[in-house]
């Protein structure tokens, strides 16, 4: 068994791994926490009261309480939303997309990408919500039947989003508890008496890995990667369009669809490093989560910053090309205007800071990763900022244009939503396996691998 | 699945041996047989079924029927209440395909986690079901199902193609 003291470049993972221990090593991982756990589950949930709290105000006192101005009318809920829905597509691209091109290395850091996935999606889910205003005539948005005989605009990307967004959080949600289940009976088989016991039993639904079963299994799972495919473009694509649909400057381009999508894509890696790095040295998983496993994740990075910038140049391109006064202004005013500074900083992040990862020596060092990583999240939340809140606040009117400075209820929520996702992220990987076990199983091969005879 | 679990259960460590085992008991008598496994190893099912999972009818009607329940849905409601919006026609398909899209994924989901919890006959909570805790970590079982005089013919034919231990339900 490996000791956490060993070095990178010791660590046997190119050796025979036998099943039992890989059920040992994964398993290992939901044994109960100690004390540093539960202080990070601590300070997450005083975070997401304070959030909690300052939605109540918002709610009692009104949508005032947020820095809305005359012209922007869509802030830091709509950036948060988006970046949130982004973040949960590279999750999808991860477990559905690569599994359908077979790429082997995604069974390290699939489950816990696919965990990522819907957890963003919740989060996301909250800000519709809480962007309302009056959160309970949130249901308004849904297509019942009524006494006025009033329907959803079925035109308006708005509504495209609601059932993009919800179709998106269900099949999720799906396709995680199906991949799950098989480790879910691996962790109820070791788990004989107390609540873990009865959790573990209820999850597993009596699964038994019968060959008919398994059949079943392979099939569904096939179809769940197929249908989630498609419906990773197609909901980021609605999303741009909610803007995109829109006739504002800056916003009204039809580029925005594959530039969200690139941009999603980029944006849900960089969490996913955030979030495996900690993960596999907290939870001792060097062996399974191997450093080619986080190059490959790099490759990707950098292949979706470069569509990221491309789309950059083409926007700002196209607003020159166009002859468009408006057009042109809003994009001088995003470079050289008052949300300049965001917008540099933005490309910094998005732009420039990703181009270190062609040099494999940062592609292949976990701090040069977990740093970069950082920087794209911020970078990625800035350019949904800048897009959002630079283009509304210069429009068409000089006389509208205003400067738009978030309120303490916004940055509240906000830090909020982030303890959110965190809390559930934190009870997933003392849950449920982080780690695929029957994926990995699967992977080791035949003939290296040697049968280990379980002992109580 | 089965509901009596009167039979042998053979315990076998190694995939090239239980895979040979379930070509060999058919020759040997015994055609029918559970097969369970930790892993979904693909030479393992190709020598279990024949022929390919049902599940996929249920894909396949899922998402017919989101299909079209997304453009009986958009297009009813238009024409329920048909309220001119610019120079647009009242049936306007562009954006009503992206929700006719968006239910075909989500009917087709829906329909494809029922057909697999159908067919997998899940949940179960009931304890009748032959099973070794063995067999989520890392051995494979070959439960053969049988009456008290067959019983010690399936044993001998079970450790004869490999089984490290066979145990009578």
């Amino acid at each position: 068994m490996d000791e956490q003291s060993m070095s990178e470049k010791s660590l046997p993972q190119d050796q025979p791994v036998t099943y039992a221990q890989v059920n040992r090593d994964i398993l290992r991982t939901i044994a109960p926490p100690g004390k540093a756990y539960y202080l990070t589950l601590a300070v997450v949930i005083l975070v997401l009261c304070w959030g909690a709290y300052a939605w109540s105000v918002q709610i009692r006192t009104g949508l005032g309480v947020a820095g809305y101005t005359l012209s922007v009318r869509w802030a830091v809920y709509i950036v948060n939303f988006v970046f949130w829905v982004g973040i949960a597509h590279s999750g999808t691209l991860i477990s559905a997309i690569l599994f359908l091109f077979r790429a082997r290395w995604r069974t390290a850091v699939a489950r816990g990408a696919e965990a990522m996935t819907v957890f963003a999606v919740m989060t996301a889910g909250l800000f519709p919500l809480i962007h309302l205003g009056r959160v309970w005539n949130f249901y308004w948005l849904m297509p019942y039947p009524n006494q006025r005989g009033l329907w959803v605009n079925f035109r308006s990307p708005l509504i495209w989003d609601v059932f993009a967004v919800s179709t998106y959080f269900t099949v999720s949600a799906i396709f995680f508890y199906i991949g799950l289940l098989p480790d879910i009976a691996a962790a109820r088989d070791r788990h004989d008496c107390g609540w873990r016991s009865v959790f573990y039993r209820i999850l597993a639904m009596g699964w038994h890995g019968t060959g008919r079963q398994w059949i079943h299994y392979s099939s569904s799972y096939l179809f769940f990667a197929a249908l989630a495919t498609p419906l990773v473009i197609s909901v980021h694509s609605v999303v741009s369009w909610d803007f995109a649909m829109a006739l504002v400057p800056g916003w009204h381009s039809t580029i925005f669809a594959p530039y969200f999508v690139a941009g999603a894509i980029f944006s849900g890696l960089g969490m996913v490093l955030t979030l495996i790095i900690p993960v596999r040295k907290l939870m001792r998983l060097e062996r399974y989560i191997t450093i080619k496993h986080f190059e490959a994740l790099a490759k990707m990075i950098l292949f979706t910053s470069m569509i990221v910038t491309y789309a950059y140049v083409v926007e700002f391109w196209t607003a020159w090309y166009s002859g468009n006064m408006f057009e042109k202004d809003t994009f001088w005013n995003r470079a050289f205007g008052h949300i300049g500074p965001l917008f540099w900083v933005m490309v910094l992040c998005n732009s420039a800071i990703p181009l270190l990862l062609f040099f494999k020596k940062i592609c292949t060092h976990l701090g040069w990763l977990f740093a970069i990583s950082i920087f794209i999240n911020i970078g990625m939340w800035l350019e949904r900022f800048v897009i959002i809140v630079g283009s509304l606040s210069h429009e068409f009117e000089p006389w509208a244009w205003t400067t738009y400075r978030p309120t303490w209820v916004e940055i509240s929520i906000t830090l909020g939503s982030f303890a959110w996702f965190f809390l559930w992220f934190l009870l997933f990987v003392k849950h449920l396996p982080v780690v695929s076990i029957t994926e990995i199983k699967e992977a080791i091969p035949r003939t290296a691998r040697e049968v280990e005879v379980a002992t109580a | 699945m089965t509901r009596q679990t009167s039979g042998a259960l053979g315990i076998f460590s190694d995939l090239q041996q239980t895979v040979e085992a379930i070509h060999e008991l058919p020759k040997r008598g015994f055609p029918n047989f559970i097969v369970q496994s930790p892993i979904p190893d693909h030479e393992l099912l190709e020598a279990i079924a024949s022929k390919k999972s049902p599940v996929r009818r249920w894909t396949l009607a899922g998402g017919i029927l989101g299909c079209l329940s997304g453009f009986a849905l958009t297009i009813g409601t238009s024409l329920d209440w048909p309220m001119q919006t610019s120079a647009k026609p009242i049936v306007s398909l562009p954006p009503f395909i992206v929700i006719a899209f968006e239910l075909t994924i989500l009917f087709g989901a829906i329909a494809t986690l029922a057909g697999f919890l159908f067919h997998s006959r899940l949940p179960r909570f009931s304890s009748d079901v032959v099973y070794d805790p063995r067999f989520s970590e890392g051995h494979f079982g070959i439960f053969i199902e049988c009456d008290a005089s067959r019983a010690t013919l399936a044993t001998r034919t079970l450790e004869e193609l490999g089984a490290g231990e066979v145990r009578c339900e």
